[in-house]
């Protein structure tokens, strides 16, 4: 156990839009990169309708499976991968990312890890965007859900993008995650 | 922007009592007590926070073991930023109006570790309680000289430290007369993704604590003192400006098993 308590989280609140996006937050491919994805959907409430003051930041591998360890996230060179990137929903609630796929760590799925943040929300909330190809049986996290609530973490194909909603609550509500060590 | 409930400006018959809101967070303070669990993070689903009602999972969050990328954090450097970012006071062509402080404290991991060379970001409202965001309404002025947002690397100690104004308590429209604590908005990187995390920090003895469903969603007393900077008069220097410290932890500490706690097995 940890030695110490963790400071409790707060909502990201309605106000970020001025602090946190920034020019090319959501662009972490590299400039011309024949392997660009673009990776968009929308974030939902339990109602079905749009979030307009969400944020989602992701974090993932490059194509070989490294996690990268460089800096230059916030201010990019074009030509570097980092792994990481910001972006805000629009006033429909849609967001968008253009990335790389992520390949296999350490023989592990491959996925993209992501933080949701949003007025309303009073802690950010994790969850994975899986590849459409994934092997559903051989990744511990897929296999032992049910398969509906699976499928929500499964990006679909849609004109050659990688389309992930993000539903914060009611049918078809996103597996959130809690990872291990972190208290109520 | 799409207007929801809590944003739009409809008459204040529409809205909640501060009374009716405060009952509510007495019942959830009850319940809490009657529960006798004890809990450090804020609880998602908090019916005082209108604009929780329908943003919050209703199912339990899915237990997961860290795996890949999410042992690690994305990193920055000193060309990510520029110096000048953490001063919220020098951004401009001349000095912000209101109470220059220093707030400083170090970013540490469940075990005490300093968590060094990671970036910090902090937002607020000026001193009048307006931000610039242009989706804030309140009636008070817009300061020409302080946009309020800052960043900055911690040191190898983990310490950060911003210099800014104190910024003051504004009315939002979760009910009739809600007014926030002052707060200044903190974002933190850990070193593992895992340990990303988003919270605000409340100036100590601010008479709207108890009428705040936004700090009262963390139910428990100790936890919510987590949130509350310290003030610091080492901190503070002579004719210049005050000083507040307030030091942060992360969930869990880096490359260490975790083990699930008993009580949420």
């Amino acid at each position: 156990m940890s030695a110490l308590v963790a400071t409790p989280g707060q909502t990201v609140g309605p106000f970020y839009g001025f602090a946190l996006p920034y020019d090319a937050g959501n662009r972490l491919a590299p400039a011309g990169d024949p392997r660009t994805v673009r990776l968009r959907g929308l974030v939902l409430d339990g109602e079905g309708r749009p979030v307009p003051d969400a944020m989602l930041e992701i974090w993932q591998a490059d194509p070989a499976g490294q996690v990268p360890q460089r800096a230059g996230s916030l201010r990019r060179d074009g030509v570097a991968f980092t792994g990481w990137g910001r972006a805000a929903t629009t006033s429909a609630g849609a967001y968008e990312f253009l990335t790389l796929p992520p390949g296999p760590v350490d023989g592990g799925t491959p996925f993209i890890a992501m933080t949701v943040l949003a007025r309303g929300l009073l802690n950010r909330l994790f969850t994975r965007v899986y590849l459409p190809s994934t092997d559903r049986t051989a990744d511990p996290l897929l296999a032992r859900l049910d398969p509906a609530r699976g499928d929500t973490l499964v990006a679909r194909e849609e004109d050659g993008d990688l389309v992930f909603d993000v539903r914060l609550q009611g049918e078809g509500e996103t597996v959130f995650l809690r990872y291990a060590g972190q208290a109520p | 922007m799409l207007p929801t409930v809590a944003d739009m400006p409809s008459s204040d018959t529409a809205l909640d009592s501060q009374a009716e809101i405060s009952r509510e967070i007495l019942k959830a303070r009850e319940e809490y007590a009657a529960a006798g669990v004890v809990e450090t993070q804020p609880r998602l689903d908090y019916e005082p926070y209108r604009s929780s009602i329908l943003r919050h999972p209703t199912k339990d969050l899915h237990h997961a073991d860290p795996e890949g990328v999410e042992r690690l954090a994305p990193c920055f450097g000193h060309l990510d930023l520029d110096p000048v970012e953490a001063d919220l006071t020098i951004q401009h062509s001349g000095d912000p109006v209101g109470e220059r402080m220093v707030v400083t404290g170090r970013v540490l991991d469940g075990d005490g570790r300093p968590v060094a060379g990671q970036l910090v970001e902090i937002w607020q409202a000026n001193a009048a309680g307006r931000y610039v965001h242009k989706r804030d309404q309140h009636h008070a002025p817009v300061d020409p000289n302080f946009t309020g947002v800052g960043r900055c690397l911690t040191d190898d100690d983990g310490t950060y430290r911003f210099v800014t104004i104190k910024p003051g308590p504004y009315p939002w429209r979760n009910h009739h007369n809600a007014w926030r604590p002052a707060h200044i908005h903190f974002s933190l990187f850990g070193t593992d993704f895992t340990q990303r995390m988003v919270t605000q920090m409340y100036f100590p003895g601010d008479p709207l604590f108890d009428l705040d469903p936004i700090l009262q969603a963390v139910r428990d007393q100790r936890a919510r003192d987590r949130l509350v900077a310290a003030y610091d008069h080492d901190v503070t220097s002579h004719e210049w400006s005050t000083g507040y410290r307030w030091d942060i932890v992360l969930t869990g500490s880096h490359g260490t098993p975790m083990e699930e706690p008993e009580e949420e097995a």
